[in-house]
């Protein structure tokens, strides 16, 4: 079992306030993504959770258990850090096996563990090396069998695959996945990659500036952005934004459309505008649009198009998806 | 553009390198050959390199005029407690400063640097005074206790610098793999910290053992480590080069053997954190 739920929690750093009240409710089993931009507080609620640091104020209950004044080990999680951790004088037996030890486990008993665990993350062959000959990706996979060995009732990522190369991250953020079903034990994961958010998580929690912006699916924060500031972090290219007559037309201080929502339209329709820069990636064409009147807007459009910048285009919105914002940057529901 | 390293550049380069490293060991050498040689040949012009008559008789005469075993013990006892007694005490000051600095953290260890800006010769008759009465000239005792001191500053700077490299995420996977403040003390930092203890170590061990300033000053003969026993030899009514080679070969060896066998050692702790 691993419920985990935050009340009301909160954290200062003197006086500054990283956490301002976070409440969440993560179901057994579910994997979680913190996401925001840097210094929006997401490794600081991680480490909240983890018992790294104390709450200011608040509760954080793991199986419906206060755990606020319980130490980090006895809270019943395992983390995986940044910088994988690993103890450098240990050999990958040594460090998987590190936990069972503190905790007293019989030998053969560790032995076991540690072999089931190895063998799950491919590590086999590296047991009898130090951390300094594995590669990063295995050195990742050494910090997650240090976490899974342990059986804990909820794993805790603190942004593991920021340090590996982009092939590597793709291939490690399938692995993860694929653990964590296969355990089926809770997860929070910290990352500030919204594409790794978006294909990892269950839900996902988004921050920013140390609020919980929205707490939801993958596709309900894409679909259903709360905010302007979610619908602007969730999904890539950005959301383009327009204020003015073209917002206020459609009853809404802002609007936001995705450039996958802009279709290129005959003249005389839509906005017009001239390409700027087109980026042609073969499966999809980004292009960015000055329309003068509405400002740069970024299209992407399915399959290759033989735009060039300096074309002259017209661009509209698909009318179902235009999201609408008001004054204060809330979504009005459609 | 890499740079490019042609035959000729190494040549020159490894020429080079011997070179300097031939003329700083020059002085070691010619003491040691000095010390093979008679009175005589020690002081004649021009001096003879490899082709003189070797002779071992000064280190007879050394060894006769005075007690090398007795000195050499000092210096051992001496270089070796000051070394413990000031890891001991540096230990726990860097092991705090490195892992929960306070604001004055920075100041407090600029402080201990600036006590070794200070030339000892301003404090020595204050220092002498305090020690002839409480009864610590010519004790080893009072020089272990003066030579601690006098290294502590750099003690505590290299130490802090070790051990601000060990990163703290490690310490927090161990905390939450389970490990109390006691075990993570045993079972990681102290094993990761090993190397620049090692080297700190070493590296006092030498400045100790070479101390010439309170050691001369302080000790006469009871308390006398190596450094006294060479400065008998240069004596008022004349220097007996052959003689005092001698001495000072015998001084040194020690201390030259252990820097040979662990040189591995206080290079990578003299260079620790230079590169990544």
């Amino acid at each position: 079992m691993g419920r985990i739920t935050l009340e009301g929690v909160q954290k200062s750093f003197g006086p500054v306030h990283i956490i301002k009240g976070a409440d969440l409710d993560i179901a057994d089993g579910s994997f979680v993504v913190f996401v925001g931009p840097s210094g929006c507080g997401k490794t600081t609620l991680l480490r909240l959770i983890a018992g790294l640091e104390d709450v200011s104020d608040g509760k954080i209950l793991i199986d419906g258990k206060n755990v606020v004044n319980v130490p980090p080990a006895k809270r019943g999680l395992s983390m995986v850090f940044q910088s994988y951790a690993l103890y450098p004088h240990m050999s990958v037996r040594g460090n998987i096996a590190f936990g069972l030890k503190m905790a007293g486990l019989p030998k053969d008993e560790i032995n076991r563990k540690v072999e089931a665990a190895a063998a799950t993350l491919n590590l086999t062959p590296y047991l009898d090396r130090k951390p300094r000959e594995l590669s990063g990706g295995q050195r990742q996979r050494v910090a997650i069998g240090r976490a899974i060995v342990r059986e804990p009732k909820a794993f805790l990522f603190d942004e593991p695959l920021s340090n590996l190369d982009a092939a590597l991250r793709v291939q490690m953020r399938l692995e993860v996945t694929r653990l964590q079903k296969q355990l089926g034990t809770t997860a929070i994961y910290v990352t500030h990659d919204q594409v790794e958010a978006m294909t990892m998580a269950d839900k996902i929690v988004v921050l920013n500036g140390g609020k919980i912006e929205q707490y939801g699916s993958p596709i309900e924060l894409y679909q259903k952005p709360a905010n302007l500031f979610v619908a602007g972090f969730i999904g890539s290219p950005k959301m383009n934004f327009i204020t003015g007559p073209d917002a206020a037309q459609r009853g809404a201080a802002t609007i936001g459309v995705r450039p996958e929502h802009l279709n290129i339209v005959g003249d005389g329709q839509g906005w017009p505008g001239k390409v700027m820069v087109a980026e042609h990636l073969g499966s999809d064409t980004f292009l960015y649009v000055d329309t003068g009147a509405v400002g740069t807007l970024t299209v992407r459009c399915a399959g290759e198009k033989g735009v060039k910048p300096g074309d002259q285009i017209a661009l509209q919105p698909d009318p179902n998806r235009v999201y609408r914002f008001d004054g204060s940057g809330n979504a009005i529901a459609a | 553009m890499a740079r490019k390293v042609t035959a000729r550049h190494v040549a020159i380069s490894t020429l080079a390198a011997w070179l300097v490293g031939f003329l700083i060991f020059f002085p070691i050498l010619w003491m040691v050959l000095a010390s093979f040689k008679t009175e005589l040949e020690a002081f004649a012009t021009p001096p003879s390199f490899l082709f003189f008559h070797w002779t071992t008789e000064n280190y007879a005469t050394v060894q006769e005029r005075s007690d090398y075993l007795h000195h050499a013990l000092n210096s051992v006892i001496i270089a070796g407690g000051s070394t413990l007694i000031a890891l001991l005490i540096a230990v726990p000051a860097a092991w705090s400063m490195a892992f929960s600095p306070t604001k004055r953290t920075k100041d407090v260890l600029l402080w201990m640097l600036s006590t070794k800006m200070m030339p000892p010769v301003g404090v020595l008759v204050p220092i002498y005074l305090i020690y002839k009465n409480a009864g610590l000239l010519d004790t080893r005792a009072g020089l272990i206790f003066i030579l601690c001191l006098g290294n502590l500053p750099i003690v505590i700077w290299m130490l802090f610098t070790y051990f601000k490299e060990i990163p703290k995420d490690i310490l927090e996977a161990a905390r939450m793999d389970g490990a109390t403040v006691g075990r993570e003390l045993i079972y990681v930092l102290t094993p990761m910290a090993i190397p620049g203890l090692a080297s700190t170590l070493l590296l006092n061990l030498i400045l100790a053992w070479n101390e010439a300033f309170w050691t001369l000053n302080l000790s006469t003969l009871d308390a006398a480590p190596l450094t006294t026993f060479i400065a008998s030899y240069s004596s008022p009514e004349g220097l007996f080069w052959a003689r005092l080679s001698a001495a000072s070969t015998l001084a040194i060896a020690p201390i030259m053997i252990i820097g040979w066998f662990s040189q591995k050692q206080l290079v990578r702790g003299l260079t620790f954190g230079a590169v990544k």
